[in-house]
């Protein structure tokens, strides 16, 4: 690391806002976008004029329908900001890449509030049809069939269509080295389900135990329905100001310690060098390196689960519990609840609460930093957060404490 | 369907449709507790870069691209080698044997009409950290799949030949 404390504390977190949170809302994204944009902005107790940064994650039309939500053109044209810095796009730290550009534009000047977006209406977009394989789009093709290219021609051809396919190859390889059991996975589920219960927006609620758990259909060894979050529809945003506003902000801010970006091995999902980990393993190397804070010194933990065994993978590579050890570490669930030694996935995660593809993580490590997490509010200390997004060869953290204010 | 065991390659009749592809389940020569794949066939966009892969098993050869400096297998194709930056890259044969590194047993409807098949990821025995994605084919049983040693075999899909691995049958090999 460099001479002096990273860019990034230049940075912290001022508004946050969200939208309607449910299953087939039957809105537009741009309709959720506005509400949770404008709930930022009135948050951060500041107008659309003071408004001059916009980033989002991944930007207009990327992935299956629903999931991209609406670029920044719309979104600026549909406020008239008046914008000295954007940026949209899929490539970078995950979901947190969007947050983490916005941290930069502020530390290099370009920009004073950014607002930060993400939205999506995958429960919409897939009406009753339920979840989807990773179509992608080929061409060229003999017949109306199309072929594919890039990466998914490795994989697509032997029915490994999906993330949870991809993920699933991680999770085998961890059951055979790690001695993992469903029992232990159960225990990502089931904590979400439970802080669920105590959040009036996560579309799961209803009680689940370990039976429901183990009784669940399979989807791809050694993942069941449960491991899978829930598509939902939802817009969540922030807004990102420099530091010096943090004092005048109406909610205590929610500064950026430290940002985890690294990606050292193959960016690959069959490829990289260790099978039991991937990305997540260099970018929390990367954030750690970049701050004299420690796991220990974490309150808070929000990490991805996309799938269930995103978080156990995430939890070794923050460095919560030793390589291996996360079945053990979440096992029983009493560690990772509410009241335990990290608490995890306060709101209910994306496996109950929904899919706001990493940014409800990242809304409710805000909510619980400022103390507003009501009847899921982590009891005792709660200063430092951390939030984790991504999955495979794509990952990107960031350590967050609490302002006085 | 015929099995050609001497090339180690499955051909698929096409005559029932394009791109519907195999149903090598239903034929396989042995009982299987799983499918060989799913019930239809993706299939790669041959280039000039990887046509040579995917069209390889036409010979009954797996073949990788390898740097002519330092010998290094690579892959996925790229015209450069990543250990030595050599630009003298050309396909080579390999045996076809490999090791399962790890898989996952699919059950989700993805590609309709698919009994559960096996993804496996196999590593190559002439450079480990060489992967691919692929299925276990003929697999009878979970147990012992992790670190059990495979061999090739092909599945043709009009000029594309899919390379899919099926367990080395240990007491074959000690009489041969
Ligand atoms: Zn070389």
């Amino acid at each position: 690391m460099s001479a002096g404390p990273p860019l990034e504390r230049q940075a912290a977190i001022t508004g946050i806002g969200q939208s309607d949170v449910g299953r087939r809302l039957g809105r537009t994204d741009i309709d959720l976008t506005i509400d949770a944009c404008l709930d930022a902005i009135a948050d951060a107790g500041l107008t659309r004029e003071d408004i001059d940064g916009l980033a989002t994650y991944p930007g207009a039309g990327t992935g299956m329908a629903g999931f991209s939500g609406p670029g920044t053109p719309e979104v600026q044209d549909a406020l008239r900001l008046k914008l000295n810095w954007h940026d949209g796009g899929a490539e970078g730290p995950a979901q947190m890449k969007a947050v983490i550009a916005a941290c930069f534009a502020i530390a290099v000047g370009a920009a004073r509030h950014v607002l930060v977006y993400r939205t999506v209406t995958e429960s919409t977009a897939q009406g009753e049809g339920g979840r989807q394989g990773i179509g992608g789009s080929g061409d060229g093709g003999s017949g109306s069939v199309p072929r594919f290219s890039g990466f998914l021609q490795w994989t697509l051809p032997f029915g490994a269509v999906s993330a949870a396919n991809w993920i699933a190859l991680v999770g085998q390889r961890r059951v055979h080295e790690f001695g993992l059991t469903r029992e232990q996975l159960a225990h990502v589920a089931l904590n979400g389900r439970r802080n669920a219960a105590l959040n009036p927006k996560a579309v799961y609620r209803q009680p689940m135990d370990l039976d429901d758990y183990l009784a669940a259909r399979m989807i791809s060894s050694p993942l069941c329905l449960f491991d899978c979050d829930a598509p939902c529809d939802g817009s969540t945003a922030l807004v990102v100001s420099h530091v010096d506003y943090a004092a005048d902000a109406p909610h205590p801010a929610c500064h950026v310690n430290a940002v985890g970006t690294a990606l050292r091995g193959r960016p690959s999902w069959d490829q990289f060098d260790d099978m039991t980990t991937m990305a997540a393993r260099d970018a929390s190397a990367s954030m750690w390196e970049r701050t004299d804070l420690v796991p220990s010194d974490v309150d808070i933990a929000q990490l991805y689960d996309g799938f269930s065994l995103l978080t156990l993978v995430w939890l070794e590579a923050l460095g919560f519990c030793g390589r291996g050890e996360s079945g053990a570490f979440v096992d029983g669930g009493s560690r990772i609840a509410l009241d335990g030694q990290l608490p995890l996935n306060t709101a209910g995660g994306q496996l109950s609460a929904g899919r706001l593809h990493g940014f409800g993580l990242l809304h409710e490590a805000c909510v619980q930093l400022r103390g507003d997490g009501g009847e899921r509010q982590v009891p005792g200390r709660h200063e430092v957060a951390v939030v984790a997004n991504g999955g495979g060869p794509i990952a990107g953290s960031l350590l967050l404490t609490r302002g006085s204010g | 369907m015929a099995r050609d065991s001497r090339l180690g390659t499955t051909r698929t009749d096409h005559s029932l449709g394009r791109w519907i592809g195999s149903v090598p389940s239903i034929v396989a020569s042995i009982v299987a507790m799983f499918a060989n794949g799913p019930s239809i066939r993706l299939l790669p966009r041959l280039d000039d870069d990887n046509r040579f892969f995917w069209t390889g098993g036409k010979d009954g050869v797996l073949r990788f691209l390898k740097c002519g400096s330092c010998h290094q297998l690579v892959h996925p194709p790229v015209p450069v080698c990543p250990a030595c930056l050599g630009r003298d890259l050309a396909p080579e044969a390999v045996s076809g044997r490999g090791r399962v590194h790890t898989y996952t047993v699919n059950h989700q409807q993805w590609i309709p009409g698919s009994e559960p098949y096996v993804i496996g990821l196999v590593e190559i025995v002439e450079q480990p950290d060489v992967r691919l994605t692929t299925n276990l084919v003929d697999c009878e049983s979970e147990e012992g799949l992790i670190g059990s040693d495979v061999e090739v075999t092909f599945e043709q899909h009009d000029e594309v030949f899919l390379p899919l691995f099926r367990s080395v049958d240990s007491s074959k090999e000690n009489n041969s």
